[in-house]
């Protein structure tokens, strides 16, 4: 049986998507120009996890 | 710290709120997909398009005149609003409708701002888009229609709350972003929901958000309407009807005298639901993509042209001019656009998932789907701090 993850190590990676998404929408609102590029930047990581992770080739035990 | 009966009345909380609402989500984040990009689509469709370049000695032509013109081509119709876009800075746009009142315009006209000549007319539910566009806004129903899809973009926020309650419980053995491609489809399908669940958690949140609040456009309007803009006209309640009208160039420089740092968004004519019976409304904007939203009202007499006053919105005004961006994704040029594209196929993936969860798992006990024995004793906490 797998052991069980501590709560910090199970919110750890949500926590941090959570927060950077919410920091690249509100960016892009209140500065134009880098801003804007922060704000791609940003919101680009929850894609990038989420299709990187859903693709990602785990090894067969 | 979740017992086991919390649990399952979140998962309760889940999959019925997840149930009533998954497919109008699906509509709306299907019709939303080709919406992000409607500027981009009009201007490929030849619907809309920028005016030729001139030198930047070019003046700026009479507002009068361009109202003029918009009358010629319209004789029978009222002019119900100016307005101006951001992107577009050397056009005037002119609405118009049967009377000025009116909800439906019947002629939307572009005009160059520097020359004053007519450039073209925006088609009126015309094409795919506008079908797009009534699905996703109102589903042909009106405010009824509306007010209904807020509803289901509340339920959306109570899955979206409930799903992340559970992803805890669900996940207390997993390291994230486990996907097990190796076993039953249903258990790959569980893992890619939770996945893209918890990954587009934010933004989903705040698109579902902002968009209850779209949709409760027409209510927070009226209130406003029978509120600030009614006291602000109170004390020319009594004068005689308009007769005659000032001059609107002088009444748009009357309007930049009281913010000079300020640009104009849109002038409603009086008698529209904007404006007053003897007052025109000019609503100003700053220049920052959160300023350009925040739109400041002057009133302005109808009569002798001049600005006699200017206030700032309510707060629940702002709130709905704030969550229109952050619904339509339109503040950060194209690639912001490109990335709430990618953002809502995720979502949908997240629904489609769902909804698949809920068709193959439905005789499969609660407690099995949980990963832990019906029998098993020990198991009141199952998360623990």
């Amino acid at each position: 049986m797998k052991t069980r993850l501590t709560v910090s190590r199970t919110w750890r990676v949500p926590m941090t998507l959570a927060f950077t998404s919410a920091c690249g929408l509100v960016t892009g609102l209140l500065f134009d120009g880098p801003g804007d590029a922060v704000s791609w930047l940003v919101l680009a990581v929850p894609v990038v996890v989420a299709v990187g992770f859903a693709i990602r080739v785990v090894p067969t035990k | 710290m979740l017992t086991r009966s919390a649990i399952k009345r979140w998962y309760l909380v889940h999959k019925w709120t997840s149930l009533v609402c998954t497919v109008f989500m699906l509509l709306l984040c299907l019709t939303g997909l080709p919406l992000i990009f409607a500027d981009e689509i009009d201007r490929a469709l030849g619907f809309t398009l920028s005016p030729s370049p001139l030198p930047e000695t070019a003046g700026r032509a009479n507002l009068d005149d361009i109202i003029a013109a918009a009358r010629q081509r319209r004789p029978g119709d009222a002019v119900q609003f100016i307005v101006a876009d951001p992107d577009e800075p050397d056009i005037w746009f002119v609405r118009m409708a049967k009377t000025v009142a009116a909800d439906e315009p019947s002629a939307f006209y572009a005009f160059d701002a520097r020359t004053g000549g007519y450039l073209y007319e925006y088609p009126l539910d015309q094409g795919v888009m506008s079908v797009v566009l009534r699905l996703h806004v109102d589903l042909f129903a009106g405010l009824p229609g509306m007010l209904l899809l807020g509803f289901m973009g509340l339920l959306l926020v109570a899955s979206l709350v409930s799903g992340v309650v559970l992803y805890g419980p669900f996940m207390r053995k997993l390291a994230f972003g486990t996907v097990r491609h190796h076993q039953s489809p249903r258990l790959k399908w569980l893992d890619l929901h939770n996945l893209f669940g918890i990954a587009t958690l934010a933004w989903f949140l705040v698109v579902g958000v902002t968009g209850v609040i779209n949709t409760l456009a027409v209510p927070i309007f009226s209130q406003w309407q029978s509120g600030q803009l009614a006291e602000m006209l109170e004390p020319y309640r009594d004068r005689q009807p308009l007769q005659q009208t000032a001059a609107l160039q002088k009444m748009l420089l009357a309007a930049y005298a009281v913010a000079p740092e300020l640009s104009l968004s849109f002038i409603a004519f009086p008698g529209n639901h904007f404006a007053g019976p003897h007052h025109f409304v000019a609503f100003l904007q700053g220049g920052s993509p959160l300023t350009a939203r925040l739109l400041k009202p002057v009133l302005i007499d109808a009569q002798t042209g001049l600005a006699v006053a200017s206030v700032e919105l309510p707060l629940y005004v702002k709130a709905l001019l704030l969550s229109k961006p952050l619904h339509f994704g339109d503040y950060g040029g194209l690639p912001l656009k490109l990335i709430w594209a990618l953002l809502d196929m995720l979502s949908i993936a997240v629904l489609g998932s769902g909804l698949y969860l809920w068709l193959k798992k439905r005789n499969i006990p609660f407690e099995v789907r949980l990963g832990i024995a019906p029998d098993e004793k020990s198991t009141k906490r199952l998360d623990s701090a």
